[in-house]
């Protein structure tokens, strides 16, 4: 067990920021942590780095309760907090090696050049860090956090405000880095989590409401339903289809587009054949669509 | 701590905040020194240095509060006092560290002063004719004042994200001790405790080492000070809400 997590509570005020959260995580884990804004992903986090100390109930890092023994369980730990805040008047590589001393390395110097190798920054270690891109930012965030060797990295939404080919980049590095570490890495992008993680914790309102491996997850909530989307050529009557009774319920995407939720069981093409037929269209396109996490995450954190 | 103070040091220089700070406090002590009609050695014809003592407490108090605004405030606002926070040394380490470099800095502007000190001493007739036990006195006094401020300093710019606001807060802290303690037993509020008040400003102990007589209870007091002041920053820095 690298992390393990039991009863932690965090009150800010009169307000519980997290509350009674529980889970563990095995070594070589890669393990998405989602909610929406304000669930709490980032104050557990900065409990199991250290950073704010829990009202109650215990964080272990490697073993270790964080509290007791915080310059060991830090020493363990990579941590990429949120917003990767850095001093923009530093050199990429000079503050690489402020950070590798603050972790008391000894051998600074080539740590320091396989990590920037690693995260592909060779071409701009020279820089100063205000001058780099969102992307490079990032990467040199990450560094910070790999030079240490850590068992455990723990990302705080790694890839928010990167365009699409920094966060494939980013998410490449963190798959790559994931098969020797444990990573527990918060989002709230869900197709990022489904393409980089094992499994995910679902958090809301400062409770667990999930936690399952993310296959299971899908399955789950898609066991007895099916969504499909189609496409009629004209603009059709949404309340006549709505009535049908077999259609739970009704998405408009766009004009004469629409996402359906039904029953495993019905056969959707005959209804949707016979509807056509009768409002004078023909369909352009009928296609099943994979439940993805997107909706479970809706589902979960809507109105609990 | 080591690498903290490197990192604050290099901060220093990179800024240019090191430069700025030594050359404004060389300059306008040798202004003050040599140059202005009623404070020069020259036209006062004494050949010791308390233009410099005598200044330097003032000029410093802006100095040093401007060194130190930002040794935590910048941290905070930028996050990352975070990243800091969460690698494995201690809150100690951290604020010795921070301390330390501007303590540096004080030292590396006073240390040009040394010149003027072999210039009066070149100027003294006999040549060297000169007050040293009260030089090196000042001189440890002045260090040990400059010390306390940065103490002073690297606290307020723990109580606030806002750099201004540190700056205003130090420059007020440093002068209350400085002379605000004199002030307030000058007033006879307090009867029979009037000298312990006054023994609780700094200026008080700064003159009293400047004598040339090196008290130890002189020394314990600015070694407290900052202590006290150190202490109080890791209080602020952990009881902080985040």
């Amino acid at each position: 067990m690298s992390i393990v997590v039991d009863n932690l509570t965090k009150i800010y005020g009169t307000q519980k920021a997290i509350d009674g959260v529980s889970f563990s995580i095995n070594s070589g884990e890669i393990v998405g942590f989602l909610g929406p804004n304000g669930a709490g992903k980032s104050t557990t986090m900065k409990i199991l780095t250290g950073f704010l100390s829990p009202n109650s109930g215990s964080a272990k890092v490697a073993g270790l309760e964080v509290s007791e023994n915080p310059l060991i369980t830090k020493g363990k730990i990579g941590y990429l907090p949120e917003l990767n805040p850095l001093y923009p008047e530093m050199y990429v590589k000079e503050y690489l090696h402020f950070s590798a001393e603050s972790y008391g390395l000894k051998n600074v110097k080539p740590r320091v050049k396989k990590v920037i190798e690693t995260t592909g920054l060779l071409l701009e270690q020279n820089k100063k860090i205000g001058q780099l891109s969102k992307g490079y930012k990032q990467r040199v965030g990450l560094a910070q956090a790999l030079l240490n060797n850590p068992e455990v990295l723990i990302l705080d939404e790694p890839t928010s405000g990167l365009d699409p080919n920094q966060m494939t980049d980013i998410r490449k590095l963190i798959k790559q880095l994931g098969q020797d570490k444990t990573i527990l890495l918060s989002s709230h992008i869900m197709q990022e989590v489904e393409a980089m993680c094992d499994r995910v914790i679902i958090i809301n309102k400062g409770k667990i409401v999930a936690d399952d491996l993310v296959e299971n997850m899908k399955s789950e909530m898609s066991a007895n339903h099916r969504i499909t989307k189609v496409s009629f050529r004209d603009d059709i009557d949404k309340e006549k289809l709505e009535s049908k009774k077999d259609i739970i319920s009704l998405k408009e995407l766009g004009p004469g587009t629409y996402e359906l939720v039904t029953d495993e069981s019905v056969d959707l093409a005959q209804i949707l054949f016979d509807f056509a037929i009768q409002s004078n269209t023909i369909i352009l396109e009928q296609r099943e669509i994979e439940k993805s996490l997107e909706s479970v995450f809706q589902q979960l954190t809507k109105n609990v | 701590m080591y690498s903290i103070l490197k990192k604050e040091i290099r901060g220093f220089l990179s800024s240019l905040i090191a430069y700025v700070v030594i050359i404004v406090f060389l300059l306008l002590i040798g202004l003050f020194t040599w140059v202005f009609a009623d404070t020069n050695v020259l036209s006062l014809g004494y050949s010791n240095l308390d233009t410099l003592f005598l200044m330097a407490p003032w000029i410093f108090i802006f100095l040093i509060s401007a060194i130190t605004m930002r040794s935590f405030s910048e941290e905070i606002k930028q996050g990352t006092f975070e990243i800091l926070r969460t690698k494995p040394i201690t809150s100690y380490q951290i604020i010795l560290g921070k301390y330390l470099a501007a303590v540096v800095l004080v030292v590396f502007s006073i240390l040009p002063t040394l010149l003027y000190f072999y210039s009066i001493y070149q100027l003294g007739l006999p040549e060297g004719n000169i007050d040293m036990g009260a030089t090196w006195g000042s001189y440890l006094g002045l260090l040990l004042l400059g010390s306390g401020y940065a103490a002073i300093g690297v606290f307020s710019s723990a109580i606030t994200p806002n750099q201004i606001v540190a700056f205003i807060v130090s420059m007020f802290i440093c002068f209350f001790f400085f002379l605000g303690f004199e002030q307030m037993s000058q007033l006879s509020l307090f009867g029979g405790l009037d000298s312990l008040v006054q023994s609780l400003g700094i200026q008080f102990h700064y003159e009293s080492i400047s004598r040339g007589v090196i008290d130890t209870r002189d020394v314990l007091y600015f070694l407290s000070l900052i202590v006290l002041f150190l202490v109080l920053t890791q209080f602020v820095l952990d009881k902080k809400k985040w």
